[in-house]
């Protein structure tokens, strides 16, 4: 905007203010019926939903869903986005720390005096597409199934093994579901596309090194340091099983 | 000093206070006395505090033509804060945060024990939702008027920094109940924070108090969630709020002045 298209517009405002109406009582009344709406809708939600109180905190156990408020699925889903591991730091903190950046330097780079929507069509279609790709990945992150729930198949080898194989197969299953790994990592049919597919990763690694991977993880994984240190057994588990991962499983 | 012109409030002809008549001399009756007395005890405050010229300023400053319920919602939000503050308030009575299972036995008091405690805490939790929708429907609406153009560019800016102390209220917000939800969540959301390039491990130091999820890292969170944040916020939106009674809201972008000959340019 230059310096004639600042006056102009300073004039045009003083004018349409002139024309207005009081702020007091026109715009209080709108803005507290406003309120009263608000209220209502809060009050609603309260006693409708309630407030839930989960299982009380153990840092001991994994067995948790690491789910943020909804309002933070969309940044937690660009993740998902951009997926190759050296790119990470990019997606966490990257994407979002640009798009910050963006915002606070808006009204710096665009100079369009326009302002009618129709009339800056770059803004508003900018403007939409950025609320379409928020609710988008709001609605992915929403829809991402429970993190709970592994949906594989015992693959032939292990029954056709039986016994002690087979039983500490389905005692892993049990505890890799209850620790949400699902929530980042693909088993089977189901989870996350965060961090690699883990169906087949006993073909990748052995035992050890998904062992000093569930140590000693890069971020954001978190580390199962303390299950191991507390619950040797159900480490044990979670590390046979995924070390008995193969192609074949499904 | 100049003398400042300000806005005179829009009372309807009939009730404008008129001077007797000359002459007219009449007994003051109790229903006068006690008009007079409430005027009086305005006038009391105001020779002590001056603050009638700013309460002027404010409240009866016209709003552009055309100005519509879109408009509201930056004051929504504002309420939403204020219920926020005070269901807060009220949750900090009942809160202990204590990692060793008293922050969660104090979340499961307040549930299940405390005379309306659920519904509080229950509009405390939501209210941060309804919050979050209200801000980003605000800046939406500032965005797609062109309100954050000159001269209302400051008030943009302070706006972001806003909408990201809300959503630091939230972040440090959810840890707070200490179920194994909020715990794991919290953990992943500071690993996160932790890639970030250069400032990333310290920033990641910083929140946990330390390399580890301790006790210190509850406190620090609940400090920064009910005092800090909050203080800042409420600092905010005091200048956000001056800003728009000295530049005025913006009339809708469409909006075009009447041609009228003798417009009243009184307050503008
Ligand atoms: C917050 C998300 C998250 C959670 C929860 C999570 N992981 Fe990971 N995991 C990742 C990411 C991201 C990587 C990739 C890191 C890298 O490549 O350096 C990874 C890598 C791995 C690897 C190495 C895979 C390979 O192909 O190199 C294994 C094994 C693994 N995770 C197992 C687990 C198990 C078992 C659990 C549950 C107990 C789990 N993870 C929970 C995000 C997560
Ligand atoms: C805690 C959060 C916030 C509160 C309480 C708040 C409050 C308000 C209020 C009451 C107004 C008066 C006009 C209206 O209601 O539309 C306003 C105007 C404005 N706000 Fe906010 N706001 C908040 C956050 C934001 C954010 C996140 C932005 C954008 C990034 C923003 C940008 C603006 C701008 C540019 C105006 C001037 C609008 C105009 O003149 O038409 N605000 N704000």
């Amino acid at each position: 905007m230059n310096r004639a298209e600042r006056e102009a517009y300073l004039r045009e405002y003083s004018i349409l203010k002139a024309q207005g109406k009081p702020f007091f009582p026109y715009a209080v009344a709108k803005d507290s019926l406003m309120a009263v709406v608000v209220m209502i809708v809060i009050i609603l939600m309260s006693l409708i939903l309630g407030a839930e109180l989960g299982p009380k905190a153990d840092p001991t156990t994994t067995t948790y869903t690491p789910r943020p408020e909804w309002y933070y699925y969309y940044l937690f889903e660009v993740l998902r986005v951009i997926k190759p591991p050296e790119l990470t730091p990019l997606a966490t903190i990257g994407v979002p720390t640009i798009c910050m950046i963006l915002l606070f330097l808006l009204p710096f780079y665009d100079r369009n005096p326009e302002r009618r929507p129709e009339r800056r069509p770059v803004a508003t279609v900018a403007g939409i597409v950025t609320i379409f790709a928020i609710g988008y990945l709001t609605y992915m992150g929403a829809e991402a199934g429970s993190p709970n729930e592994i949906e594989l198949e015992t693959p032939e080898r292990i029954e056709a093994q039986g016994g002690e194989v087979l039983a500490s197969f389905e005692a892993g299953r049990i505890v890799t579901a209850q620790s949400g790994c699902l929530a980042c990592h693909k088993i089977g049919s189901n989870g996350g596309t965060i961090g690699p597919d883990l169906t087949d990763v006993g073909e990748r690694l052995p035992a050890q090194a998904i062992a000093r991977t569930l140590q000693n993880p890069t971020a954001p994984m978190p580390s199962y340091d303390s299950l191991q240190a507390n619950q040797p057994e159900q480490f044990e588990a979670l590390v046979d099983f995924l070390s008995l991962l193969r192609e074949d499983s499904e | 000093m100049p003398k400042l012109k300000l806005p005179k409030p829009p009372v309807p002809d009939a009730l404008v206070p008129r001077a007797k008549r000359p002459g007219t001399t009449g007994k003051t009756r109790p229903l006068d006395v006690a008009k007079e007395s409430g005027i009086s005890a305005i006038d009391w405050v105001d020779e002590r505090t001056s603050l009638a010229g700013a309460a002027r300023w404010m409240m009866f400053r016209k709003i552009p033509k055309g100005t519509n319920w879109f408009y509201t919602l930056g004051s929504a939000t504002l309420f939403a804060f204020l219920s926020q503050t005070v269901t807060g308030v009220f949750l900090a009575m009942y809160y202990i945060p204590d990692t060793a299972g008293g922050a969660y036995e104090s979340v499961r008091y307040i549930t299940n024990e405390v005379f309306l405690g659920e519904f509080v805490r229950g509009m405390h939790k939501w209210g941060s939702s309804v919050m979050i929708i209200l801000v980003m429907l605000h800046m939406a609406r500032t965005f797609f008027f062109g309100a954050y153009k000159y001269p209302r560019e400051l008030n943009w800016v302070i706006g972001v920094v806003l909408l990201i102390l809300t959503y630091v209220m939230g972040f440090t917000g959810y840890l707070l109940p200490f179920d194994q939800r909020s715990y794991w969540a919290t953990v992943v959301g500071v690993n996160i924070n932790g890639t970030g390039p250069l400032v990333g491990p310290y920033l990641n130091d910083f929140m946990r108090a330390g390399p580890d999820f301790t006790q210190s890292t509850l406190a620090r969170f609940y400090s920064i969630h009910m005092m800090l944040v909050p203080g800042i916020l409420a600092a905010l939106i005091g200048a956000h709020l001056y800003l728009v009674a000295k530049m005025g809201t913006t009339a809708p972008p469409w909006m075009k002045p009447e041609k009228k000959g003798d417009v009243d340019r009184e307050g503008a």
